[in-house]
């Protein structure tokens, strides 16, 4: 009988964040980076630190951003975990701490820190 | 009629019976345009010497036998022309990742016995005599496996899977897309037998998408997508087993 990897939680955490950062990354980085700037479709206050403020206060823009984020680490800690272990540095209880504690850290953080948006 | 030309053909040459380690033999091979590295190989046994040792079959990419690495990249020997390498010399080794058993000859026994561990065969729901007439498949059906299929069992895609170089544990890619071969028949019931398999850190877990393995095969099997797609197959069994876990598995 073969041992059942526990690869499935990380990878659907991976393979979660890697379609958010496909679908949404591109997203803002075109709604950040081209149009907002060069005032496209979007008002002059669009990014102003008052309206984004009174956004991510409500609960659910918060908590999704949080998630956003989260699985935007999972999926980076999943890849660097793995092109580690392509390079030849063995796969060790230590990196996989390394890697995946630094994302459950940071997500720790990013949930902290939505949840002080919303409350302050 | 093509003009003769001469390459340069550096064979590893390894006897265990004889010799402490590999070492490299220099061949001066003439050669016209039409000739494969393999007809190479054939001159030198022919011609030079009679103990270089090789494996070859068909001589039209179908057996899967003359697979080697070509200056560190694998390829069947058959399947490469000297021409596409003239003036340069090449060197010819054999597969990576394998035990030699002399010269270009590898021990497949490894992969074999990975093989062996797919149930690569139809497995019906219920057992058929030839009463029970032809086992009929729609064009589609068909469709589903057909690609799996071509597989030649020529290893090239070991070869070139650094995952198996790591960790040779590694059910690798032709045995993992047989396996998928097989699950995606209509006629075949197997997929629970096989998903321990699946499911195991050596199975599709093993793989980190690098993706040389479908690269590099000859016959277009295409590895790596059998593989991950088989990773959403292991992950939905890995959590619909809390929410399902009477009638799953056994």
């Amino acid at each position: 009988m073969r041992a059942r990897s526990h690869e499935p939680i990380v990878w659907s955490l991976f393979g979660a964040g890697g379609v958010f950062a496909a679908l949404l990354g591109t997203m803002l980085v075109l709604i950040i980076g081209i149009l907002v700037p060069m005032g496209l479709g979007f008002g002059p206050d669009a990014m102003h630190y008052d309206s984004l403020r009174s956004l991510f206060g409500h609960p659910l823009p918060a908590l999704g951003l949080a998630v956003v984020i989260s699985l935007f680490l999972f999926h980076g800690a999943h890849r660097i975990y793995h092109t580690l272990h392509d390079l030849g540095i063995p796969a060790s209880k230590k990196m996989m701490l390394a890697c995946y504690g630094s994302a459950a850290a940071g997500s720790g953080v990013a949930l902290l820190l939505a949840g002080m948006l919303v409350v302050f | 009629m093509s003009q003769t030309r001469t390459i340069m053909i550096e064979c590893l040459r390894y006897d265990p019976e004889q010799d402490q380690a590999p070492h490299y033999r220099t061949y001066e091979v003439p050669f016209t345009d039409e000739m494969s590295v393999l007809e190479g190989l054939q001159y030198i046994k022919d011609h030079l010497d009679g103990s270089l040792t090789f494996r070859w079959s068909c001589r039209m990419a179908i057996c899967g036998s003359c697979g080697c690495m070509v200056n560190h990249q694998p390829i069947l020997s058959c399947q490469s022309f000297l021409r596409d390498y003239y003036p340069a010399r090449i060197r010819v080794e054999p597969l990576e990742h394998f035990p030699i058993v002399k010269d270009l000859v590898i021990d497949q026994s490894d992969f074999l016995g990975k093989l062996e561990s797919v149930t690569p065969y139809l497995v019906p729901a219920q057992p058929l005599t030839p009463e029970d007439g032809p086992n009929l498949q729609t064009p589609r059906q068909i469709e589903d496996y057909l690609g799996y299929a071509q597989c030649i069992n020529c290893l090239l895609c070991y070869a070139a899977c650094p995952q198996y170089g790591l960790n040779n544990a590694f059910t690798g890619p032709a045995a993992l897309a047989l396996l998928a071969r097989y699950n995606a028949d209509s006629r075949d019931a197997g997929q629970k037998t096989r998903m321990e398999v699946v499911n195991a850190e050596e199975g599709v877990w093993g793989c980190t998408l690098v993706g040389l393995c479908s690269e590099v095969c000859p016959k277009h099997v295409d590895p790596a997508r059998a593989i991950n797609r088989n990773k959403i197959n292991s992950t939905q069994d890995y959590f619909l087993r809390f929410l399902a876990p009477f009638g799953r598995g056994s």
